[in-house]
Formats: structure tokens, sequence, C-alpha cells
């Protein structure tokens, strides 16, 4: 049970005939504060404190349905429990061993091929020019291209296929062409 | 058949949406959902959460198995999909037959018959409906030859598409395969379906859609909608009904819509897409969405209906509770959408904690929303926090309500773009309304080169 618009409505016209300007009501299953401003118009903050009920046998059962055909999702799932390296401290871009570090734009989802079972943007041993895409951060469900920002050569992708990158995750190193044997 | 407990396949605001009317008729709700969405405001409110898999969508909202295995696993008789993610997916609708299960939406055949694009355009010549000139591909060397004849510049479009995602301007030949390919990755990872198709793009035009509702036998509108202010084809602002449009073009294009819904023999709740060629006084079809849209609720507003009841009964079998003469238009209202993206930065996603959200409370605002204070905006779905609906008794009466109660919102933590909505709603030119798809873009340019004050 929760407080519905029309609850909330009720509440502002007994409000209204008051000279009140905030009511702050809570109990276990909801917060509300109701805010007269200066105007006299009325803002909200609502919150549900209520605990999501779960039930342990259907998460069972769903999990033993999605397990047998799920290598994708199992994939994913793996992917998604985390960055599988962290990352290097310090400046953006670059780095230890002279190599220049492509991190993400901002935290998402590294996919290294334009679309699924298409090739790779890059491999290790790529040469790349500094507007090269070398690899597409989901965010939001919004695709965005990642440069290498550096000529070069690809020396390591630091993240599988669908792994998730936190902001300050290395997506690639690259050597810079200056420093290419 | 009576629906006594309802899946809600999906998350955010329009899953609390749909857990609220299913409350207000007494049907039990079992929210399905990711990893990420377990402690969501939506879990709170359903009856019961079930976990549907991990956090990316492919993995849980996206996954059929998991949804269907969810609602045996509750014994819920209906599958509500909300929109977005698997609300069109003819797979999803052909399990919950198999299973026995209610498919709140279109039958299978007809979600094949609109979800994919191509499909749709067919059944809209059949109907009678004007379309945009345009066709598949049959890979590269195909494009490149339609999109000649076709003539640049053209729009890719995703087959399984909808809300702009895998939709990319064309304007020459060189850029074609590059605009596919992202094309295709965008509309693989929305609606795990890569197919992308070709159309002519109209430089100038007005979106102007009509809300249709059917039973499997008859079919009525529900008036139009204006969704011309789109960033990238992601609507930011929707209005009903649509302004300064000609009396007559508009009962063409209710006429129109019906007339499509009526060839489907439409069951459920759709949207005919139109694009309004505002100096020919001309529109053509653009798409259906066989689905409850994300801007429904200024549709309500003006209307007094509950659209997510209306479904539920089409989808229990019921006949249309109203005829056409029984749908009464009162107002103008505008619909605003909050989301974590920071337009002076070029709509950065800012995924993230909100620390505070307060939101104005006025019976003529209506706030959608999956946000309270110390929620969490999870990175992998779309960046959609609040709608801000407003109710006036004209549209100068509704902008101003819209100004007001955009001033009392307070989103703390992330990013967003309410200070664009603010910008926006002092715009003389958004004041007067009417505008083509090409506004708003300009309005953007123009505030983003200059700075602004807030």
């Amino acid at each position: 049970m929760n407080l519905s618009n029309e609850d909330v409505q009720d509440i502002l016209r007994v409000l209204d005939s008051t000279s009140y300007d905030e009511l702050k009501l809570e109990t276990a299953r909801f917060r509300l504060v109701l805010r007269r401003s200066a105007g006299g118009a009325w803002t909200q903050e609502t919150q549900a404190l209520s605990t999501p009920r779960r039930s342990d046998s259907a998460d069972r059962a769903v999990e033993k349905a999605t397990s047998g055909g799920g290598s994708v999702a199992g994939r994913e799932a793996a992917a998604a429990a985390g960055v599988r390296e962290p990352a290097a401290p310090g400046g953006a871009g670059d780095s230890r061993h002279g190599l220049h570090e492509v991190r993400p734009p901002m935290l998402g989802t590294f996919y290294r091929a334009p679309k699924p079972g298409a090739a790779p943007f890059v491999e290790v041993g790529s040469r790349v020019r500094p507007d090269t895409v070398v690899c597409i951060i989901e965010t939001m469900k919004l695709m965005n291209s990642v440069c290498a920002g550096m000529a070069g050569e690809v020396v390591e992708i630091c993240l599988d296929d669908a792994q998730f990158a936190d902001e300050s995750a290395v997506l690639l190193r690259i050597r810079p062409e200056s420093t290419c044997a | 058949m009576r629906l006594r407990r309802v899946l809600i396949a999906n998350r955010g605001e329009i899953a609390v949406r749909i857990a609220r009317t299913c409350r207000s008729l007494g049907i039990e709700t079992v929210l399905a959902a990711s990893d990420a969405d377990l402690d969501s405001l939506a879990a709170r409110l359903a009856d019961r959460t079930v976990r549907l898999g991990p956090a990316p969508s492919s993995a849980s909202y996206l996954n059929v198995g998991a949804v269907v295995a969810a609602a045996r696993a509750v014994h819920a008789d209906a599958i509500h999909p909300g929109y977005g993610f698997l609300s069109e997916n003819v797979r999803l609708a052909r399990a919950c037959d198999d299973a026995g299960i209610v498919f709140i939406g279109p039958t299978a055949s007809q979600l094949d018959a609109v979800g994919d694009k191509l499909k749709a355009r067919g059944h809209a010549v059949a109907a009678g409906l004007p379309v945009v000139p345009g066709g598949e591909l049959d890979g590269e060397s195909d494009a490149r030859a339609l999109a000649r004849e076709i003539g640049f510049p053209v729009l890719v479009k995703a087959v399984a598409g909808g809300g702009g995602r895998g939709m990319k301007v064309v304007r020459a030949a060189e850029q074609l395969a590059p605009a596919l390919e992202l094309a295709m990755a965008e509309a693989q990872a929305a609606f795990g379906d890569a197919r992308v198709y070709l159309e002519r793009y109209v430089e100038s035009g007005r979106h102007v859609e009509v809300q249709v509702l059917g039973d499997g036998e008859g079919a009525i509108h529900l008036g139009t909608r204006d969704c011309s202010i789109q960033r990238r084809y992601q609507k930011l602002v929707e209005e009903a009904p649509a302004p300064r449009l000609n009396a007559a073009l508009r009962e063409q294009m209710h006429g129109a819509a019906v007339a499509f819904a009526r060839h489907l023999r439409y069951r459920g709740l759709g949207t005919v897409e139109l694009l309004v060629d505002c100096a020919r006084e001309a529109f053509y079809f653009l798409e259906m969405n066989a689905r409850i849209q994300v801007e429904h609720p200024v549709t309500e507003a003006i209307t007094g209906l509950d659209l997510v009841a209306e479904q539920i009964a089409v989808a229990e079998g019921r006949p249309l509770r109203l005829a056409q003469q029984d749908v009464r238009f009162d107002g103008h209202a505008i619909e605003c959408r909050l989301n974590a993206e920071d337009w002076t930065r070029d709509f950065r996603p800012s995924p993230g904690d909100v620390l505070r959200a307060v939101f104005p409370a006025a019976p003529h605002v209506r706030v959608d929303t999956h946000l309270q204070s110390g929620s969490r905006v999870p990175p992998y779905y779309d960046s959609l926090l609040a709608k801000l609906v407003v109710h006036g008794a004209d549209r100068a009466d509704a902008v101003d309500r819209l100004r007001e109660a955009l001033a009392a919102c307070t989103i703390d933590g992330i990013a967003t773009n309410l200070p664009m909505h603010e910008a926006l709603v002092q715009d003389a030119e958004f004041r007067a309304g009417g505008f083509d798809t090409r506004w708003f873009p300009r309005f953007l340019q123009a505030r983003l080169q200059t700075p602004t004050d807030s």
C-alpha cells in the first residue's frame, strides 16, 4: 500500500485551509514531505519505505528455467559482475611504460565490435590513428564510439566484450607510434 | 477472462504506472526485475517482486524465456510488457499464447504486422494511407543502390525500432556504411534485432501521432499528440492535442489512424505515427507503435481516460467500453521528459545516486516517476527519470502551469535536463507552438552557444 496522487491532493486540500507551510508524515511504509513555497505552490517529496517482497522459490524457478540455454546471459552476467582490472591511478590517458591508456568517456558496457558477431574494431597488434574507432561504450542505451586518441599500435585489450567498465577503467593500451619499433 | 494477477515485465516509471492502475482495479502485481532494480520504487510498490536476471537488459528485460518463466513461477495470468524491451516482441506474445498467459497488447500476428516496420508500411498502403518513399535492405551494396534511388538525405531506421534507437540520418553515400553499422548495433542492443531499412528523410515536418484503441472488431481514436520536440529522434516534450493543425487535416489523420487499426482488426492500445508536411498540408504514415507509449499521459489528461485500464479491458476480451462519440477532449496537456542527461555537455548520460527528488504537488500536475530521494539510476537502461505532465484550459494556460511546475522540481545528485525544459518553456516560439522537427535543434544550438542563467 502506498500513497496515491489522489491521497496527496486530498491532504493538500486540508492543508490549504490551514496556515501550515510544511507537513512531514512518516510511517513504516512511506515518508511524505509537503512544503508550501513563498509563492503558495506546494511541492512533494515522497519515499516508499516498504521492502520489496521476494520469493526464493519463484526466483529459483526463473533461474532454473533460464540457466539451460543461457550462455549469452551467463556471459553477460559474468561480464556485468565487475571490471576485471582496477585502473591505474593518475592522469587519464597517460601511464606507465609509456603506453597510452584508452579510457571510457563515461561508465558503461564495453563492446569490441560494431554489432554482435561482427569483426572487432581492433585486435592486439592493430595499427591505429588518433581517430580510429577502437570500441563502443554503451551507457543508458546510447552507443558512444571510442577513438584511439593517439597513433600507434594496440598492445592490450583490457576488458572482455560486453564487460561493464566504470569511469576509471582502462579499455585498451596503445604503444605510441614514436616509440614503436 | 478477468485478470487477477499481472506480471509487470518492465522497469522505471512505466512499471510504477502500471502497478498504480492494477491496484485501482484490484489486480495483484508482480514486478519482474533485474538485479539493478530489485530495490526500485516499482519493486516497493508491487505486491511481489521476482528476479529476472542480471542487470544488462539482454540478460533480463529482453530475455523472453526469463519473462515467461517468471510469469509461470508466480502464477500470473497476464504479462504487461510496458513500452520498449519486449513490449512489441512477437516471440513473447507467442510464448504467452502457448503458456496460456494473457499478453496485454495486440495479438502476435498484429505485432508481427506492425512491429516489423516494413510490413507495417505494406499494411498502411493496403489501408489507403500515404507513405514516405523507402524500402528494405539486403546488404550494403543494395543499401547504396536504394539510397541513390530514394535520394539523399536518407534515414536509416530499425525494422524493430522505436524511440529513435537505431535511427540515423545519412546525407552522403560515403556515410552510409558506417551509419548502417552503428544503427544495427543500436538496434541489436535496444531490440535484440539488428535489421534496418531506408526511408527518405523529410527535413521539414511535424511528428503528429494518433492514439487508437481497438478490441479486435471495432477501433476508435483518442485524438492527436504532437511530438515534434525531439533530439536525435528522442522525444523530449509531447502535447495533446497537436496544436495549430487545420481542422480538416486533423480529421483526415484521425480517419487514417482508425482505418489502419480497422484494417488490422487491431486489439489493444496503439499509436499511428504520422509525419505532417506543414507546407503541403499533407501527412504520411511512419509506423505504428503497438504498445502503450511514454507520452500516453497527455492523452489521458485531455480525455480523462486511464489507458492502462482500457488496455487491460480489451486484453480481458471485453469489447470497447466507449464509442467514438463518447470520447471528449478537454483543454490542452503537455509532458516534459526529465532525463538523466546533461544538456550543457552534449546530453551526456548521468547515471548515479539521487540524493533528493522533489516534485510539484498540484491538482493540474501529474508526475510519473520511479525516482525518490535515495534512488539509484543505473547505467544499463534509458535515461528517463520522470514525466512532468500539466493540464490547462488551453495551450497558453498549460504552458504557464508547466513553467510553475518545472520551477517546483528539484533533482539533486545527478545531472538532468530540467534546466533545458525551463529555458524551453520561456521561449516565445515554444509558447506559440506548432513548429516542425527542425525547430528544437535550432533552439538548442542558439541556447548552448550563449551562456544560460542556470
